[in-house]
């Protein structure tokens, strides 16, 4: 009992930060949620009347069915792709010993190390040298920069704890590398790829200067067409920039739900694993 | 197939080398095309300006103050965030350790700010902390203030987006630190006759600071490569006229690639640098198992 009254104060304190915070998070949100049901909302605590006219304005203003189809046509495409090409890299450093296998890891730690910005600006020359920016292929090749590395590192301790007795058993039996990924090891890897896939997902529709620095007015994701919105200020209702705002954030929050039936929330900010010196 | 090639591929096997690792081809060759190429691109072309010698980008980004200043800058901002973002998510992640109702709940709201991103917050924080927000009405109305406080479009602005996106961040991955130190090693301390402070600055924080060291890299990553909300809730001209506002005002609005790939190779230097002092601070700590038990 006697440490419990000791320990109090501190309690009280570290409870009140986490208030702060999640008050300023809900007035952060919040504000952005009311403003954009608001009609008029100047020097007041709320708009004087609610309407939602805002988001049909913003539906058609901001072209914003084009805007979600690429959205989703890219952050497809992108866990596709880095599914496809960073599940076969990751059983290898999983399971196999060879020479330059630290160095390799290394080199696939690495995008995820540097900030976007960093390689986003010799990438986007790169891209536009080539003609593929401005179009949905350049902003697909962009994201799939830190989306494999991001596949290969969730997907990795995945592997390393399926039984590798399994697929030796498998190649008793007279499996060769194909059948063992098809019979063996994909119904095993469903639930991993699933998850590492989301994560994908989340990241890319979030990831925003990848996609700023090579998108061009036909391909750009929702999260770049709000920033344009944003930087444009007074030139469209604040309200409507809200409204788009909140429909990303609702898009963002449905794919958060999914997310966490799959993985533990912590999985979405733990991306480097510890390896145990 | 002949002997020798099948001699020669039981040998390759033996060292680990065999068909299988074709299957790490295809990333390899994604990573090295997408990433080491146009990084090495941008080395080069960063050595090839319009005039002047091979070296004229970086010394016209270091001679010009209003370009040289943004490293000043940047790291007037992100340093600060980032270790404000470690420090309180400190105590606070020591506290919530344990199993209690709500924690997953808890964890999830954390998540929340994560995912919706910088570009989202930023318009949050306009308007919340804007002049006639209800952060202002809260002080004004009671009498903490006499005037609006001026949080956005300035250095404070961009603050608060770095703390709201990048203290979940840095609470998430210490709680996770945290909870791979055995609870085992405090209870013996407890037993011995150690009070919470001796508890936790002998025995907790020596086995957390080199989690601590990995989270502050981390954060500052992302604190480092503000972008968006140095534009939308900064003073993108003015006080927080970061790094890459510099280079990307380079690349796409004077369009001068040379210029815009040094200030990003630049900014990859600095910031390497920084994560190596603290890496390499890091390599003095104690670095062992954080599990009890007979050892």
């Amino acid at each position: 009992m006697r440490r419990r009254i000791v320990a109090s104060p501190g309690a009280w304190v570290v409870w009140g930060l986490v208030a702060v915070f999640f008050a300023g998070l809900a007035g952060v949100i919040g504000s952005v949620v009311v403003n954009s049901f608001g009609v008029r909302w100047f020097d007041t605590w709320l708009p004087e009347s609610y309407t939602t006219q805002w988001y049909g304005q913003a539906w058609t203003d901001f072209t914003l069915l084009p805007v979600l189809t690429v959205t989703l046509l890219v952050c497809l495409l992108v866990a596709g792709i880095s599914v496809l090409v960073g599940v076969p890299a990751a059983y290898v450093l999983a399971r196999r010993k060879f020479p330059g296998g630290r160095l390799l890891h290394l080199l696939f730690l690495l995008p995820i190390l540097m900030p976007p910005i960093t390689y986003g600006i010799p990438l986007a020359t790169v891209l536009y040298k080539y003609g593929l920016a401005g179009h949905l292929s350049g902003v697909v090749l962009a994201n799939l920069v830190p989306s494999v590395p991001f596949v290969i590192l969730t997907m990795t301790p995945f592997i390393e704890q399926i039984d590798p007795t399994i697929e030796r058993a498998a190649r008793m039996c007279g499996a060769r590398t194909r059948h063992v990924f098809g019979r063996i090891l994909a119904p095993l890897l469903v639930p991993g790829i699933l998850a590492a896939s989301i994560l994908v997902v989340v990241r890319t529709v979030g990831m925003f200067e990848l996609t700023f620095l090579t998108a061009g007015p036909d391909s750009q994701t929702l999260v770049v067409a709000l920033f344009y919105s944003m930087s444009a200020a007074g030139i469209r209702a604040q309200q409507s920039v809200d409204a788009m705002a909140v429909i990303y954030c609702v898009m963002m929050l449905v794919l958060l739900v999914v997310a966490l039936r799959f993985v533990n929330p912590t999985q979405l900010v733990a991306r480097v694993k510890e390896d145990p010196e | 197939m002949s002997t020798a090639t099948l001699a020669a591929r039981h040998r390759l096997a033996e060292r680990g080398i065999d068909p299988q690792l074709f299957l790490l081809i295809p990333a390899t060759v994604f990573v090295v095309a997408l990433f080491i190429y146009p990084f090495c691109y941008g080395i080069a072309v960063s050595l090839q300006p319009a005039q002047g010698g091979a070296l004229a980008a970086y010394r016209a980004f270091f001679t010009d103050a209003y370009q040289r200043d943004t490293i000043a800058t940047t790291l007037a901002i992100s340093l600060p965030a980032a270790l404000f973002n470690v420090l309180a998510a400190v105590p606070i992640a020591y506290r919530m350790r344990g199993r209690f109702r709500g924690k997953r709940l808890l964890t999830i709201i954390l998540v929340v700010p994560i995912t919706l991103g910088t570009v989202l917050t930023a318009e949050g924080l306009l308007n919340f902390l804007g002049p006639t927000g209800w952060f202002n009405r809260v002080l004004l109305s009671t009498g903490l203030a006499d005037r609006p406080v001026t949080l956005t479009h300035n250095y404070w602005g961009v603050f608060f987006s770095l703390v709201i996106t990048g203290f979940p961040f840095a609470f998430l991955l210490v709680l996770s630190y945290l909870s791979g130190i055995d609870p085992s090693l405090e209870r013996a301390a407890a037993t011995l006759g150690a009070g919470w402070a001796q508890r936790f600055f002998r025995i907790t924080l020596p086995l957390l600071a080199p989690g601590l060291a990995t989270t502050f890299c981390l954060t500052f990553v992302l604190a480092f490569s503000v972008f968006p909300s140095a534009i939308l809730v900064g003073d993108p001209s003015g006080s927080t006229r970061v790094i890459s506002v510099a280079a990307y005002e380079a690349a796409y609005v004077r369009y001068d690639y040379a210029a815009a790939s040094a200030a990003a190779i630049v900014m990859g230097a600095v910031e390497l640098v920084v994560i190596s002092i603290v890496l390499g601070l890091r390599s003095l700590l104690y670095t062992g198992s954080t599990a009890g038990g007979k050892g």
